[in-house]
């Protein structure tokens, strides 16, 4: 499926599969090469297998199949102590016995680092995240965005060129979360060192990664950048899952090359790019940004359009958002910027609404 | 997605209801000199009295609750350890006894045998003892102390009837009056007092006067009305006199003839008459007496005994615990050969710490496995673990007397593999290693359900993490799991080592003479010896050691860092 930057794999899983009770694939068939110094995140809901993924990179689980590299050498056999793959967990794993100098001295008394060179690492791991003088507190005299960043801090401090984030930061604030998620980002940067990010926030997928993969029942949906997965969803799944969505269903009347013409339930038509449909006659979902349509538009005279009413009208400050009742949906989301002249609607209004046929795509149903 | 910390809850709860509540109490109590005034509620009382109102309810409600508990634990184990603490030390029995002869042996040096004045009070107080039959459990109580001493005061108590008979004897035949209870209830008496033929009488009331005229008299025959009245449910009326109660009137008389002449109660021209024969009668020596009696009065040993228990209490019993004892020259040591409690609590410490090291052993991988393994499998292994409990502590301490008896399964096992040669099979039982492969059997549970419900509480993460850090297996478990896992050690230990020093029934049943512990000496005490005192002394002193070394445990450890889960 991905095969970008297969040039200069660091990472590379295939065909790798996971089963825990040898009746049902966790993991199913998955190939995945991540470049060196990428940050790649796995996104997906709940259960989807992505912790899985992680920890048989981690070499906590053994895949059940397939083959996982890492720079370029089999690691399926390797003890996970000899992977040198730093690791941040999300509930920190930090030790609560020891304070936060011995947590990151750790990992460099076991790779036998000696004292002055180890304290040297120290205050400067704890300077990368800010908490140079937390070096003698306990981790439960810290908040949870300290030990996060002590986590962070200790899975660093001995150098991994990967390091492998489940959830770090789902247990925190927005706000907390949102200046984290910065300074992860300008840390990897700056460190060169590649990074796997666990979430199931997709914003935070958006917004720190390099490319994400999205995943769904053990499988990648789709691998690409983050511009790219919103914009140009492969399938219906990531269409939803990602970002809002507008969908509706019906079938394809026309098909040619790089337009069709979809006719919806209603019976009305409109314009699609086809993505995942083949032939006339297949059932479709068609998927819309909500920001991508335009009420009342001026497209010219061939475009097609479609009679919406309107239900709800909500003020969201920088955005309108209206709700209206379309081909007999009433969920479809229209989103407008809030400029001095746009209309405000009234509920029960009736409109016109459409959008470039760009905008629009006809994936499987 | 979960981020449901301790922190996030920040409602009302009623744990933070109660916080606000003191908080409001310490402001209410610390910020009045800041405010004008007291903070007013909004009836017009002020906030603080009106907040103290509704939680004193709130805490009364508590304490209704936990009432019966409290109760219950009061009665059945405040109680019991205040009552053994006490009894340690008690000594009353010796003073309540024989309150005559330890008044006159204040004053005796302690050289040689006290002179007449003991003996007769001796005689006046073991006539008594004797009548309410407290003599045997002074005399056991004393030989504790000194050997011999029980069947003394047995013997001393069947042969005190007589004494004085020679002076009943001699008043009967002066003047038969002598022999008729009337003439005694006449003489001593209060006039309003009535005997009440034939029923039990009130209380018996002395006639103002006698007592100083005839001491001795009035005070033993005081003493007889009410062991009659009292003890036999009878009347003076019908009683005559012990004849002890002559011998009292015999002395009196001699010692002090002219106050009974010139007494002028009822009886008093009777009473003269005696007083003026008094000095021709035929006389005994009490010291004599009781020395033909028993040897042992005239012996040192006996009366220093005596006196050196005299006080109501003593530290004899905590000195026998240390294999002291209180003897009429001070304390001394026992005699080597009797020296057996000090060398009973370390045996019982040693081995208590051997079991409890050997739980330990045994129950740390298996409360490791236990939590390591899936739900189901470490349930069904649970029940395991909890099935010794289920069975009779008996049955399982005799199993292994079947195990390792010296033709037991174990010994046999040996020999047939080669291990042991026939001839000289192991001896496993009725000896230290038996109560201790017992006990580590019986007592593992203990150790394994803290350790285990520790252990579950450690994440996996954590050596997860350790591992990813680069530590290997080992290191991991050693620097990380480990030390979490030592409040349940800690817990386990204190359990074990508890339950153990205060062991009897195994070690009783397989320790033979050397794997006993100091519980089975005090279970002695208390069952067969009865010397409770000395049981009560011993347990304190093992309460003591325990509270001690859960102190030391305290220092070193901590206590915070035990945890049952
Ligand atoms: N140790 C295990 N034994 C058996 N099944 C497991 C085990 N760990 C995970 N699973 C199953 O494997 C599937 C994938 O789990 P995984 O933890 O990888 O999901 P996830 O994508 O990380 O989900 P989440 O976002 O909730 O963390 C789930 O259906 C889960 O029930
Ligand atoms: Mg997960």
């Amino acid at each position: 499926m991905a095969s970008t930057n297969t040039a200069k794999a660091f990472v590379e899983f295939e065909r790798v599969q996971k089963s825990y009770d040898g009746e049902t694939l966790v993991v199913k068939d998955l190939n995945l090469s991540i470049g060196k110094g990428e940050f790649l995140t796995m996104l997906g809901p709940s259960g989807s297998g992505k912790t899985t993924c992680l920890m048989m990179l981690a070499g906590f689980e053994t895949a059940t199949h397939g083959e996982i590299r890492l720079d370029g050498k089999e690691i399926n056999n390797i003890p996970p102590h000899k992977r040198g793959i730093g690791m941040v967990f999300q509930n920190y794993a930090l030790f609560p016995h020891m304070t936060v100098a011995e947590n990151l001295a750790f990992p460099l008394e076991v790779r036998k680092i000696g004292k002055s060179e180890r304290e040297k690492k120290i205050a400067r791991a704890l300077d990368m995240v800010q908490m140079g003088d937390f070096g003698g507190r306990r981790p439960a005299q810290l908040s949870g965005g300290q030990q996060q960043r002590i986590a962070l801090a200790r899975a660093l401090v001995f150098e991994p060129e990967l390091v492998l984030m489940d959830e770090p930061l789902g247990a925190l604030d927005k706000q907390l979360r949102e200046t984290l998620q910065f300074e992860i980002t300008k840390l990897a940067h700056d460190l060169g060192i590649t990074v796997v990010y666990v979430t199931h926030d997709q914003t935070e997928a958006l917004t720190m990664s390099d490319r994400v993969a999205v995943f769904d029942d053990g499988r990648i949906q789709q691998l690409a950048a983050p511009d790219e997965l919103y914009e140009r969803p492969q399938n219906s799944f990531v269409a939803q899952f990602i970002g809002e969505n507008n969908t509706l269903d019906g079938r394809i009347k026309e098909l040619t090359g790089t337009t069709c013409v979809v006719e919806l339930e209603s019976g009305e038509e409109i314009d699609a790019v086809p993505v995942n449909v083949s032939n006339v006659g297949d059932r479709t979902l068609v998927s819309i940004r909500p920001e991508r349509v335009e009420i009342n538009p001026d497209l010219g005279p061939t475009a097609h359009t479609l009679n919406a009413e309107v239900l709800e009208f909500i003020y969201m400050g920088d955005v309108f958002r209206t709700r209206l009742r379309v081909a007999g949906r009433d969920d479809f989301i229209v989103k407008t910027r809030n400029r001095a002249d746009q209309v405000r609607l009234t509920p029960g209004q009736k409109v016109k609404i459409g959008w470039l046929p760009e905008d629009c795509r006809a994936l499987d149903a | 997605m979960s981020n449901t910390g301790p922190d996030a809850i920040t409602g009302p709860t009623p744990d933070n209801a109660i916080r606000q509540a003191d908080i409001a109490e310490k402001e209410a109590a610390g910020g009045d000199a800041a405010h004008a005034g007291p903070v007013l509620a909004a009836d017009g009382t002020p906030l603080k009295q009106s907040l103290n109102r509704a939680l004193r309810r709130q805490k009364l409600r508590a304490l209704a609750l936990i009432a019966p508990l409290l109760v219950f634990i009061l009665v059945t184990f405040i109680a019991p350890i205040a009552d053994m603490l006490f009894r340690s030390v008690e000594n009353e029995i010796v003073e309540e006894t024989l309150p005559r002869t330890i008044k006159v042996l204040e004053d005796w040096d302690g050289q040689g045998v006290p002179g007449e004045p003991a003996f007769e009070a001796l005689a006046y107080d073991l006539m008594i003892a004797a009548e309410l039959k407290n003599h045997t459990r002074l005399g056991s109580r004393l030989n504790y102390e000194t050997t011999g001493v029980s069947s003394l005061f047995r013997k001393s108590g069947r042969r005190v009837d007589d004494i004085g008979e020679v002076y009943a004897d001699q008043f009967i035949a002066l003047d038969p009056a002598w022999e008729e209870p009337a003439t005694w209830i006449a003489l001593m008496a209060a006039p309003g007092w009535s005997a009440g033929e034939g029923e039990i009488p009130a209380a018996f009331e002395m006639r103002d006067g006698v007592a100083e005229v005839l001491p001795r008299t009035a005070d033993m025959y005081g003493a007889f009305a009410d062991v009659i009245r009292t003890e036999d449910e009878e009347s003076v009326a019908d009683e005559e006199p012990w004849n002890i109660v002559y011998e009292a009137l015999y002395r009196d008389l001699s010692e002090n003839p002219e106050a009974a002449i010139a007494f002028d109660g009822e009886n008093a021209a009777r009473l003269a008459a005696a007083a003026e024969a008094v000095p021709g009668f035929e006389t005994t020596t009490m010291s004599e007496i009781f020395i033909d009696i028993d040897k042992d009065w005239g012996s040192n040993n006996t009366w220093g005994t005596i006196e050196a228990f005299s006080s109501r209490y003593t530290s004899g019993y905590f000195l026998a615990s240390a294999d002291y004892q209180l003897t009429p020259d001070g304390i001394e040591r026992q005699p080597e050969d009797q020296q057996i409690y000090g060398l009973l609590f370390q045996r019982t410490l040693f081995m208590s710490m051997t079991i409890m090291i050997s739980c330990v052993l045994l129950g740390y991988p298996v409360a490791f496995l236990l939590s390591n393994l899936p739900m189901r499998t470490s349930n069904l292994l649970m029940i395991l673990v909890l099935l010794p409990f289920w069975t009779s502590l008996l049955v399982r301490t005799s199993a292994w007397k079947v195990l390792l008896q010296q033709q037991g399964v174990i010994n046999d096992i040996l020999v047939w593999i080669g291990l042991v040669a026939d001839d000289n099979r192991l001896e496993l039982i009725n000896n230290q290693t038996g109560t201790i492969i017992a006990m580590t059997h019986i007592l593992l549970p203990f150790m394994i359900l803290p350790l285990y419900s520790v252990m579950k509480t450690i994440p996996p993460s954590y050596v997860r993490a350790a591992k990813s850090l680069g530590a290997t297996d080992w290191t991991a478990f050693w620097r990380v799991y480990f030390p979490q896992s030592v409040p349940g050690i800690g817990a386990g230990c204190i359990l074990v080592f508890i339950l153990s020093i205060g062991y009897y029934i195994t070690p009783e049943l397989v320790g033979g003479t050397t794997g006993t512990f100091i519980s089975n000496r005090i279970a002695y005490h208390i069952s067969s010896s009865l010397n409770w005192g000395l049981a009560a002394a011993l347990g304190t002193i093992l309460l003591a050691v325990v509270l001690v070394l859960y102190w030391i445990y305290d220092r070193i450890v901590g206590i915070d860092n035990v945890s049952l889960g």
